[in-house]
């Protein structure tokens, strides 16, 4: 039994990467940039929720949906003062040192707000665990509301996408800007909602990891960010059914390496398959291999 | 009044003019070609007309609007499409997306799927391949896509960059076919081609682009006739 609960544990965690994964993905697809940032801004939703709930004593959905309005904004911010001026005029390395820039500037932000101490975050799942086979197999509310939630992100955000006006703008301006824009596509506005989506979804990325994983300081975003980048990275960065399954599979591998070989060398093995997968499949299991025809 | 008057724009990459200076007009129901070499600033005006570029002094009217700071994607929904050069159609989405895509603008879904079957009857093998991934597409059934796509704005003005260009022969004379369909079913078109002679042919009126300048302009059939024409951009 203890495998399946491995397994559940590595599904709920790859869940978490999925959905950060998304951000990173989406950004990229759309706007080509690496946004490095988007690891900060999990953390600051994790403490928008957190002074919602904990300091100022609010239920959870309604702390989660502020958080959720606090990284919106946020990702909207960050995207038209410090990327927009950026992304036509200089070199993709110019946008890639401004994103860690950002990086560093939200931390310390958070860091003068809130110190450095890590606040112990009480998780905002409310629902009971569940107890299977008599109790060999003990699966909490986190994990189902993780696994949950990742699956109705998937599930709207490929509707919204196929389905709607802008997810077409989207489809569109991540293939060939200029030609959305003789489409009548404004481009810069469809960036801007791909940084929003991305930085809402961060936000819940942020409440249930640090519902997991209660501890919440101004760092707390770097690790699970370079991870769900990873995890972009390993399903096929631009894809999103690629963000969904590197993420799952990230969760799995580390959670698995974690539980039968070594917690110390866990990470050392999620990177090593990162690598091996990259040897043999250069953009990604899933990402479009480039073939232009002319 | 002209649909289209280009007044005396200049326009820049860095510091090289691109545009010296270039004035002409467009009128309703005609067919205007721009010949030239290649970098003589064809694209670069065609680019400056939709808003993909910005220029940097002189006007642009189109229908009497003054749309010479107007941002590209404002410029469909006002009546004027483009077609640009390496026909740019979404590859990785069906012929179908493509031509909804180019319908963007448009908020009237009954009358969208009306001109689709306009765009359809004109151009038959992109319904038989409606479901086809674009970028699958032979380079002229990509530039027919890239002109069905124009046509779902139903513009009276439809810019076209370079369409025979890389094309087999066959497709070639096709192209041209559908250019003239297209403007004997009322819409405007203004056309860029290297084809000089394909395009003198089917154009009522023609200017002459020589490094960012224009050298000459006139009713295409004289300029056909014209020796310094025929030397330099007809090969005889």
């Amino acid at each position: 039994m203890s495998f399946l609960s491995y397994l559940l544990k590595g599904v709920s965690l790859g869940s978490v990467y999925a959905i950060i994964a998304l951000g990173y993905t989406m950004v990229y697809g759309i706007a080509k940039m690496l946004n490095f940032a988007h690891g900060d801004v999990i953390m600051v939703g994790g403490y928008a929720a957190f002074t919602c709930s904990m300091t100022r004593g609010m239920a959870p959905l309604p702390s989660i949906l502020i958080a959720m309005v606090v990284c919106t904004v946020l990702g909207i911010v960050i995207e038209t003062i410090a990327y927009r001026p950026l992304l036509e005029a200089a070199s993709p390395l110019a946008v890639l040192i401004t994103a860690i820039g950002v990086s560093y500037f939200l931390q310390n932000i958070v860091l003068i707000i809130f110190g450095s101490n890590p606040k112990s975050f009480q998780s905002l799942v409310k629902i009971p665990g569940l107890k299977l086979a008599d109790g060999a197999l003990t699966i909490s509310g986190e994990t189902i509301v993780t696994i949950l939630s990742c699956l109705i992100i998937m599930l709207i955000l490929t509707q919204f996408i196929s389905r709607t006006r802008m997810g077409q703008a989207m489809l569109a301006v991540s293939e060939d800007k200029g030609a959305a824009q003789l489409m009548g596509i404004n481009v810069n506005s469809t960036i801007a909602l791909t940084f929003a989506i991305g930085s809402g979804l961060a936000a819940i990325a942020g409440v249930l990891l640090c519902s997991a994983y209660p501890s919440l300081s101004p760092y707390t975003g770097a690790m699970p960010g370079i991870k769900a980048f990873v995890a972009a990275v390993f399903g096929g960065i631009g894809s999103i059914p690629g963000a969904f399954l590197g993420g799952i599979l990230l969760g799995v591998i580390e959670i698995l390496a974690k539980g039968y070989i070594s917690t110390q060398l866990s990470d050392a093995i999620v990177f090593g398959v990162l690598i091996i997968v990259l040897l043999v499949r250069p953009t990604g299991l899933l990402g479009k291999r480039i073939q232009e025809k002319v | 009044m002209a649909l289209l008057e280009v007044h005396d724009i200049k326009v820049y990459y860095g510091m090289i003019q691109a545009l010296k200076g270039i004035s002409f007009e467009v009128n309703e129901g005609e067919i205007v070609a721009l010949i030239g070499a290649n970098g003589a600033g064809k694209t670069t005006t065609l680019h400056t007309i939709t808003g993909l570029l910005r220029a940097k002094s002189g006007s642009i009217h189109f229908d009497g609007k003054d749309i010479t700071k107007t941002p590209a994607h404002h410029v469909v929904g006002m009546g004027m499409a483009h077609v640009p050069e390496g026909r740019r159609v979404f590859a990785n989405m069906t012929v179908l997306q493509n031509l909804k895509m180019g319908a963007f603008t448009r908020r009237d879904k009954d009358e969208i799927m009306d001109t689709l079957e306009t765009v359809y009857h004109r151009f038959p093998r992109l319904k038989e391949r409606q479901g086809q991934i674009a970028g699958t597409l032979s380079g002229g059934e990509q530039q027919m896509l890239a002109m069905g796509r124009a046509l779902m704005s139903r513009p009276r003005l439809i810019l076209m960059d370079e369409p025979s260009m890389g094309l087999s022969p066959i497709f070639v004379n096709e192209i041209f076919d559908i250019i003239q369909k297209v403007s004997d079913s009322g819409t405007t078109v203004l056309l860029v081609e290297q084809n000089a002679r394909k395009a003198l042919s089917i154009a009522d009126r023609a200017y002459v682009l020589e490094t960012g300048t224009i050298s000459m302009s006139g009713r295409a059939a004289d300029l056909l006739n014209d020796e310094a024409v025929q030397k330099a951009y007809l090969g005889e």
